[in-house]
Parts: C-alpha cells; structure tokens; sequence
C-alpha cells in the first residue's frame, strides 16, 4: 500500500499573542512543531502500514526549514520524505497549497491513500485536504476516527471508515486511491525511537522545486491563491465585571438573586 | 551550566525528556496511588530504544555508555523517581553481564535486554544480609551439570517483573566472601519463585519483591565469571551502577526543585509572590547550586567510567552518596517552599520526598559509602606516603 | 502581488520582524529581506516607521467578465430538518445582500418532500431557495453534494456563498472551491462588504484565536466563506416575506459516488446538544480529577445545564471531545456561562466569550478568565459549587 501523510510545520500557537500597546505579534522563543493533528496522520500512516504492508511517504510544503518536520516524521518512521520548496511558493493560500501538495503527489506515481490532519492549529481551515481529493479526482472522507478495515470489491480495494459528525459517526465504504483526513480520537502517536532519530539524522529529504513537479505558474503562490489576508489584529475582549466576595453562601445568595430570571 | 554532551548524548536526553513529561508527569500521581508496575511505560522505554543505551551496538544497543544511562535515568526521575528506578535496576541487572559475562552469555541475554524486550533485575540482598553481604546465606551447591540453588534474596526491584535475574550466592561458605558465585537465572526456572510484594514509602510505581529458591535447578553454563568471583563482581557492578542511583537522585531533586520554583512564582502571600521574599530566595539558590553540584559529579563519574577507569569505587560512592543527599535535602526544601499545601498529597511535591529518602539507603546506605570513601582515601594515602 | 523592502529606506531596526505572523522576514546584513513563506499580509508595512516596506503589486487582476450576483446560502439538513445555522446565515447573509444590492438565495438539497422546507427559509428572508430533490440526495455525501453545488454556481453565477463551519459544511466548500479555482475562506466569525471595492470582508479568529484576520478574495468569484455556527444571530421570522422556488432537475446533475453511506451512527451520551444549550457548565483542569465532572453534572442538572469542557480535560480523557469548548471545540452562545476552575486561555475564550452572562469559579484570583467573567468568584468550586447546588435545588 502506498500511504502519503500531508503534514505542516506550524508555530505553536500557544505562545503567539499581540502586543496590544503596539499591536503587533509577539512570537519570541515560539517554536515550530509539527501540526498536532498530523501527528495523528503520520501515526495512522504507519499503522496501515504495520497492517497491510507497504510504504510511508510524508510531504510538506514549506520552507527549507521545514524540513526538520519532515525530518521528525522520519525519527518516526515514515519510509521517505518530499519537501515542496520554491520560492515561487511563497504567499500561497489553501488552494495552492492544496494544488502543490496535488502535483507533488502525482509526481510520487501510484498512491492507494492519502492521509491528512483534520486542519492544521495556525490556521483551522481544514480546507487542503478535501482540495487535494479534487485535484486529483479521489473521493474523501473527513473526520476519520476510524479505519475499521480493507476489503476487496470488485476487484477494488475499499477502506471502511468511520467519520466523527456533529451527532455521532458515520460509516463509510470509500474506494482506493483516496483521502481521508484524521481526527486525534483515531490513535495515540508513538514517541520517536533513538534509532529512528539516528536515522533521521542521515535520511535523504527529496526536494522539489515548482518546476520538478510540473506546476503551472497561475496555480501556485501568490498568483494561485485567490485570497489575500487584509488586515491582522487583536480579538476584542470582553470587558470583566464584578467579583463577588464572602462567604459561600453569601456568594450563592446573590448569584441565585441575580439569575433568578434565566434559571 | 554546559556539559559539552555529544550531538547524540543530547538526542538521547531530549528524547528521554520528552517521554518522561509526555507520558510519565502526568500519571506519576496515578501510578504513585496505585502502586502498580507499569508495563505500558516500560513498553514505551522500550520502543523508543533507551533501554539499550549503554549496551554495545553488537548486541543491539545504542553503544552509548553510563553517562547515557545516567542522562535517561535523571530525566526519567524528574517526573517519577519510581519509574526511573524500575528502568534503571534492569541495567543494575544487565551490568554483570557486561562485566563477566562469556561471548555466549552477552549474545544469549544482551539483546533482549537491549531492546527492552525483557527487563533485568540484580540479587544479592537478604533479610539478614543488608549492608554486610558477607552474611549472605542464600547457597548454590554443585550438582553435576547444574548449581542447586536455596535461600531468599528480599527488597529485589524489579522482582516478579524481570525475566533475567543475576543472583549472588554461596558456593563455598567455609571461605566468606571469597565463596560467593553469581548466576544468570530465568524466570521460570524450577525452584525459583516469588515471595512477598512490599508496600513501600516512596518509588511506588516499582516492583519491589522477595525471591525464592526452593532447589532452583541453574545450569553450570549460568555460572557467571568463576566460582568465588561473586562478591567481586557484586562490588564492580556496584561501581557501575552508583553513578545511575545518583543519576535518579540527581532527577529528583531537579523535579522537586522545578516544582518549587513554579510555585513561588505563583503563591502570593502579603500581597506578592513568594519567590519576592529572600527566605525563599536563598532556598531555591541553594537547591539549585546544589543539584547542580551533584550534576557536575555525577556526569563526571560516569565518564570516568566509560573512558575506560576501572578504579571508580571512591568516585561513585562520593557520586550516589553526595546526590542522594542532595535530594533529601532539596526535595524537604521544595516541600516547606510549598508550605502546608506540599504536606497534602493533592499537590506533586510530597511524593518527590518520599521518593528521594530510598536514594540514601539502597546500593550502599550512605553510612556504607562513606566509610567505603574514607577506606579509599586512607589507602590512597598511605600508598602516596610510601612512595 | 509582493512585499518588498526598499533598502535604501531600511535602517534595520527589526520592528518589523516582530510584526510579521508568518515569521517571514529576517535581517540580512542589517536590513530585512522577506522570505519565501511570505504570505503578503501587509502585517509589516504598518509596523515600518520608515516606510521602507512596500506592497508592490504585479498586475492587479481582473475579474471574470460575467456578472455575478446575489449572496447564497447553503442549506444545510439532516433528516429533512433545516440546521439552525442556516437561519444564522440567513441573518447575516440578509445584511450582505443589502449592501451590495442583491438577492438573498438558499441552495436545499435532500431527498424527495424537501422542496417542503423551502417556505421556512422563505419566512427567514430568502428571496430565492434553489432545489434540488433526489434520494440520493438524502443524507449528505461529498461526491454528490460537491457535484450538484459546482454545477448550481457555475450556472448561477452568486457573488457570495456562506456555508456552516460544520462537518458537512468544511468537508463541501472546500471541494467546490477547487472546482472553481476560487477563494474560501473558513471559519468566520465576522462578515462585512467593504464599502469602497464591494468586496466581502471575512474576518475570522488565526493562531488558536490570538490574534485576528480580515480576508478578501478580490479576483475571483464566488467570494466564499464558512461561517461559526452561534457566532450569528438566527434571521428572524417573518411570516409574510415573499420569496421564489426555483426547481431544479436532479437528472442535470451526475449523482453517482464511489463512497458509500453505510451508516449513521448517533452517540447516545450527548443527550443536550452543547451548541443549543441556554446554559453551560464547564469544567477545567482545576477540577483535579475526572472523577470530579460528577460535581459539575450535578450541578448540571440541578439547574437544566448541559456539561462543557476545557482542552486540557479533553486532551487529558477526563471526558469526551464532544463536550469541549473553544476554538478548536464548539463556539457556543449561552445565556449563562459557569465556568469553573477553568484559567481562561484564549483558546477556550474564543468558543464561549459571546454568552451573555459569565460567572467563573476559581482558586487563582490571576486567572485570565476573570478579566472577562460577568461575575467573578475567587474560591474553591468544591465549597462554592455544592453551596449553589444547596441553593438552586430549593
């Protein structure tokens, strides 16, 4: 089975905040880390591989220095690592992302699935995933908490799915070669092993340029993203009211005084 | 402070970090209520290669040395000094091996060992044998192709857990010490069984348990070096495994002393934190200088040892000795700096106390390592003197 | 489009490194060069007291010839029944129309009887309710949906689409809007037409809700968006409003699929849906222990209350994902918020700051959320919560 895992290095928006006297972004000492979420894509990458042979390929599109992610996804041990770096590249939104990442999975030659994080925490789109599964014509499943089993139908191989909804979960039969973004209810991620970071150390990082993989120039960068951010700026935030002093039930009594209305 | 570690000394120490405050911090509390060995960790020790950082790469290790273990050792403890120990005995146990084992034995046992596959355990003390290990009444008796083995080892980490035992015992009474033989044993092994589980103060987390002989069949090709080098190769592992005790102490101390400052960052009392006040000040300098002390020690055993010395007995005595009390002291400390709130088990910082006291006392009481210290230097100086 | 550094004017004082969100600009030989993962958010240029960073732009675009017009909906259902976020798109879709001077349209998709539904959307406003009926169209598939709603814009031409930030809203859009190679923005929390341009503003939260992003899609048409269900306010009804269906074939469209519904399974343990629910009571990591959310369902309970969470209990499988609040949980909109023992990260703060009254319960006077909290309690929810239990059980 050939699996390709979709991952992004991202800053760990835990620590990113706006300076509100002169709004601007305090990032000092934010590191870059693999997106959370596709920690559990890599994960499940190697898990179909432990149950049904094959190969782990994990690709990312990004600067040079993303490669320490890709390099992180080895120590892992994901089986060989593509990094999509260009500066053409630059300023590219989720479609042209979704386009690059596209072309450079075709590139790879024959894919039986493509595994992706439910969205990545810097920007919560969740919108390259899916935009890769119309690139390159694949039916999708999101949300996937589960992959239940791999069958043969017709002489095609169909996954058995599960996705998480609003309400519940949804199953699915979803034919080979397709794309299915993760949820973290699906698996727990391993921790690197020293031999694998020794290995990570000395691993070949494939990389491509725009051109390697055949990308029309109107399709990628800034020239393929129709979207343009305008403006950044501080949430608003709601301003504090009233603390509540005394006892315990001095508290309770003016609480229920108060919502006596509503509850 | 920089220890000029190696590019893969640091790659081992962040990883061991990583999964001792990923997966160990925040079910230290749980596996300290418990008191249950846990196997999930040991599992995940395991794939992530560390137990086999010391051993050679011909048998499956990483090649590394003691400082590695040390490294592992210290992280591990910085979140749960039970588990740190449960990691770090199985070494305890591996290190005969290493020391006196045959080619045969290094490639029946190592691998396993190195992968974490299976865990080791190390026996020598008894109930009435503790800090005089001359007093052992625990016999191996010759019987053809095989050693009869009778009597109990007690206090045992990783007893009932471990599959490979290294076991002291006597061949020969009549000569003392002198008549002491270690083995290799296997869980499983007719005769050898398990006695009781103990319910300790502290490093709850790890198996603490008797073994029993009752005729335990050994075969001759488990004898460990030769008969009567016993209690030498009880001693040399004892150099070996000093600096690893000191290394767990070492982590303790730095868990509690992390702990403590956290929190008089936070605690407020007259209106400002409490690390504002010089009381607490002056605590948490020498806390940190005193750890960091022990550190400097520690490491700098543990290389003495992997660049090859095998002159090490006073230098890992003074390592464990030195760290071990540190971490008495700095782990009481970071509990007053917590105040009443670090007496109440809701809060992490008691544990570490609990954990540090057994730093002191086992692989030679203090009281022991000084004594053996002191012997060290007197005999050193009276070798210079007769020069 | 690029930013570019005038070098001349660079005087390296690095401001704007810190501005930059994307970490996209670093100082060589003391001036700033903008590297590849530039995203030309303009972030800079403000920052820059030297006017030495400039938006050069390439060649301006054009936009498509035709006309497009009118701001659509997606009408998202299950079951036949018309998902609340719908109206709250309605709400602001309405605005949106008015501004720019358009209609107001709902595309309803489902299964024989939906065209049924179409007059409740009428009554919220819409002018136009497109749909489409088959019974492969019954629960929502990606291949079928995606299908049937590329071929609707491309024969419509709307300028706007909003769709729920939903399951089914975030698995759809996306795959349309690679069909027609248009931008999409997720997630939005605000939506405005820019005066000047006439074009949508999509504002929406970036960095785990640190900080804010306005978004336009000058080029390309549809302009498209998700919105956060219970960020909007729901249209209100109006009986009278008039509004036209429009039906349309199901055989125009291709409406076979290689993925297969097999099931829908529904969980039994979400007995209040927490995005519906008028009061909330969460639960953080001062808690303690998981053992500890019974004291918050008890609470829960007492006063008709269904049960929140924090990231940090979720992550820690104190209690299951469905009931987390916040950015990358559920946003919701109550009347009342307890929040307790819960410290305020921005994170949690994004999903829960629109409930009109929020009362926090926690041990540390510091904590964040008290900054925004309607009512603040310092105290342990152990004495606090069983005396309000006490209180309100009477």
């Amino acid at each position: 089975m050939n699996i390709i895992v979709c991952i992004k290095q991202v800053p760990d928006t835990t620590e990113v905040r706006i300076n509100p006297e002169t709004n601007t972004l305090i990032r000092d000492g934010v590191a870059s880390i693999i997106n959370p979420f596709d920690t559990y894509a890599i994960e499940e990458g190697l898990r179909l591989k432990e149950r049904f042979g094959g190969k782990v390929t994990v690709i990312t599109m990004g600067p040079p220095q993303a490669e320490t992610a890709l390099r992180e996804a080895v120590s892992l041990g994901v089986d060989e690592a593509v990094l999509l770096s260009d500066r053409a590249f630059a300023g590219s939104d989720t479609l042209a992302t979704s386009y690059a990442l596209a072309m450079g999975i075709k590139k790879l030659g024959e894919v039986d699935v493509i595994l992706c994080g439910k969205q990545a925490i810097d920007g919560d789109t969740a919108q390259v995933g899916p935009g890769i599964a119309i690139w390159l014509d694949m039916p999708q499943a999101t949300y996937v908490k589960k992959i239940e089993d791999c069958k043969e139908e017709s002489g095609k191989k169909v996954f058995r799915v599960h996705r998480m909804v609003e309400e519940g979960h949804e199953v699915l039969d979803v034919p080979l070669p397709c794309m299915l973004t993760v949820v973290k209810e699906i698996n727990e991620p391993r921790m690197p092993s020293l031999k694998g970071m020794m290995r990570s150390k000395k691993a070949e990082i494939i990389k491509w340029s725009a051109a390697d993989i055949q990308a029309e120039e109107e399709n990628i960068g800034l020239d393929g993203s129709p979207t343009q951010v305008m403006r950044i700026f501080s949430p608003e935030q709601r301003k504090g009211g009233e603390m509540l002093h005394g006892e315990v039930h001095e508290i309770a009594d003016r609480l229920q005084d108060v919502l006596k209305e509503l509850i | 402070m920089d220890y000029l570690l190696t590019e893969e000394q640091i790659m081992v120490r962040d990883l061991a970090r990583k999964i001792a405050q990923e997966k160990v911090k925040p079910i230290a509390a749980e596996l300290d209520a418990k008191d249950e060995f846990s196997w999930p960790l040991m599992k995940l020790l395991a794939e992530s290669d560390l137990f086999g950082v010391y051993i050679e790469e011909k048998y499956g290790g990483m090649g590394g040395g003691i400082l590695e273990l040390c490294l592992v050792t210290e992280e591990l403890s910085r979140a749960c000094g039970g588990i740190a120990v449960s990691y770090a005995a199985s070494a305890l146990g591996t290190d005969p091996i290493i020391l006196m084992g045959t080619e045969e034995q290094k490639q029946k046992y190592l691998p396993d060992l190195a992968s974490g596959r299976k865990i080791a355990a190390f026996g020598l003390t008894e109930p009435n044998a503790g800090s005089d290990a001359g007093a052992m009444e625990c016999t191996a008796k010759k019987d053809g192709d095989h050693y009869i083995l009778n009597g109990t080892k007690h206090f045992i980490t990783n007893g009932g857990e471990a599959e490979t035992y290294t076991i002291i015992a006597m061949t020969d009474k009549t000569k003392g010490s002198r008549g002491a033989s270690a083995f290799i044993l296997e869980k499983g092994m007719p005769g050898f069984t398990f006695g009781k589980k103990e319910d300790k103060m502290g490093i709850r987390p790890s198996a603490t348990r008797e073994l029993v002989f009752t005729d335990c069949k050994v075969p001759k090709a488990n004898l460990l070096g030769k008969e009567g080098q016993g209690f030498i190769l009880a001693m040399k592992t004892f150099d070996m495994s000093r600096p690893g005790v000191a290394a767990q102490a070492l982590g303790i101390a730095q868990g509690a002393l992390d702990l403590a400052l956290e929190y008089s960052r936070q605690r407020q009392q007259f209106g400002r934190p409490i690390c504002s006040f010089q009381g607490i000040k002056f605590m948490l300098a020498d806390m940190a200088a005193q750890t960091e002390a022990a550190r400097g020690l520690v490491y700098g055993v543990a290389r003495m040892i992997d660049s090859g010395n095998t002159k090490v007995t006073k230098e890992s005595a003074m390592a464990k000795m030195f760290a071990s009390d540190t971490a008495m002291r700095v782990t009481t400390d970071a509990v007053q700096i917590y105040g009443g709130y670090g007496y109440m088990k809701e809060y992490p910082v008691e544990k570490f106390m609990r954990d540090a006291k057994i730093t002191q006392i086992y692989e030679g009481t203090n009281q022991i390592l000084r004594d053996v210290i002191a012997n060290n230097l007197i005999k050193e100086s009276l070798a210079a003197s007769k020069k | 489009m690029a930013i570019e550094v005038i070098q001349q004017k660079c005087v390296g004082c690095a401001l704007c490194l810190k501005s930059c969100p994307f970490a996209a600009i670093e100082m060589v030989n003391k001036v700033a060069v903008i590297k590849d993962n530039c995203v030309a958010c303009g972030a800079c240029i403000e920052s820059c007291k030297f006017d030495a960073i400039i938006l050069r732009k390439h060649d301006e675009g054009v936009l498509p010839e035709e006309e497009y017009a009118d701001v659509w909906v997606f009408g998202e259902q299950k079951k036949s029944v018309i998902q609340s976020v719908v109206y709250e798109l309605l709400g602001e879709g309405k605005k949106l129309a008015q501004k720019r001077g358009q209609k107001l349209a709902v595309v309803l998709l489902g299964d024989k009887g939906i065209e049924k539904q179409a007059q409740k959307l009428i009554q919220r406003g819409a002018d136009k309710v497109y749909v489409v009926e088959s019974p492969e169209l019954k629960n929502y598939q990606d291949e079928t949906y995606t299908c049937v709603l590329t071929k609707l814009i491309k024969d419509y031409k709307p300028e706007i689409v909003l769709t729920g930030a939903t399951s089914i809203g975030r698995s759809l859009i996306p795959r349309v809007a690679v069909n027609l190679k248009t931008g999409l923005t997720a997630d939005c929390t605000g939506l405005d037409i820019d005066e000047e341009k006439g074009l949508l503003l999509q504002t929406r939260p970036a960095f785990g809700g640190n900080i804010m992003a306005t978004i336009i899609c000058p080029h390309r048409r549809p302009q498209m968006a998700t919105v956060r269900h219970k960020v909007m306010k729901e249209a209100q009804i109006d009986l009278k409003y008039k509004g036209e269906i429009i039906k349309i074939d199901a055989k125009d469209f291709c409406l076979s699929a290689c993925a297969k519904l097999i099931d829908i399974i529904e969980a039994i343990e979400e007995t209040i849906n927490l995005t519906e629910a008028d009061i909330i009571v969460s639960g953080g990591r001062g808690i303690g222990n998981p053992e500890n959310f019974k004291l918050i369902e008890e609470f829960a309970k007492t006063i008709g209350a269904a049960v929140g969470a924090s990231r940090a209990t979720v992550d820690a499988g104190w209690i299951p994902y469905s009931h987390q609040v916040g950015q990358t949980g559920k946003t919701v909109c109550p009347k009342i918020y307890f929040a307790c023992g819960i410290s305020g990260q921005i994170q949690h703060l994004v999903g829960m700051q629109s409930a009109d009254i929020i009362i926090a319960i926690n041990k540390d006077p510091d904590a964040p959320i008290f900054k925004i909290a309607t009512y603040g309690i310092v105290g342990d929810i152990f004495e606090v919560l069983p005396a309000l239990i006490k209180k309100f059980k009477k």
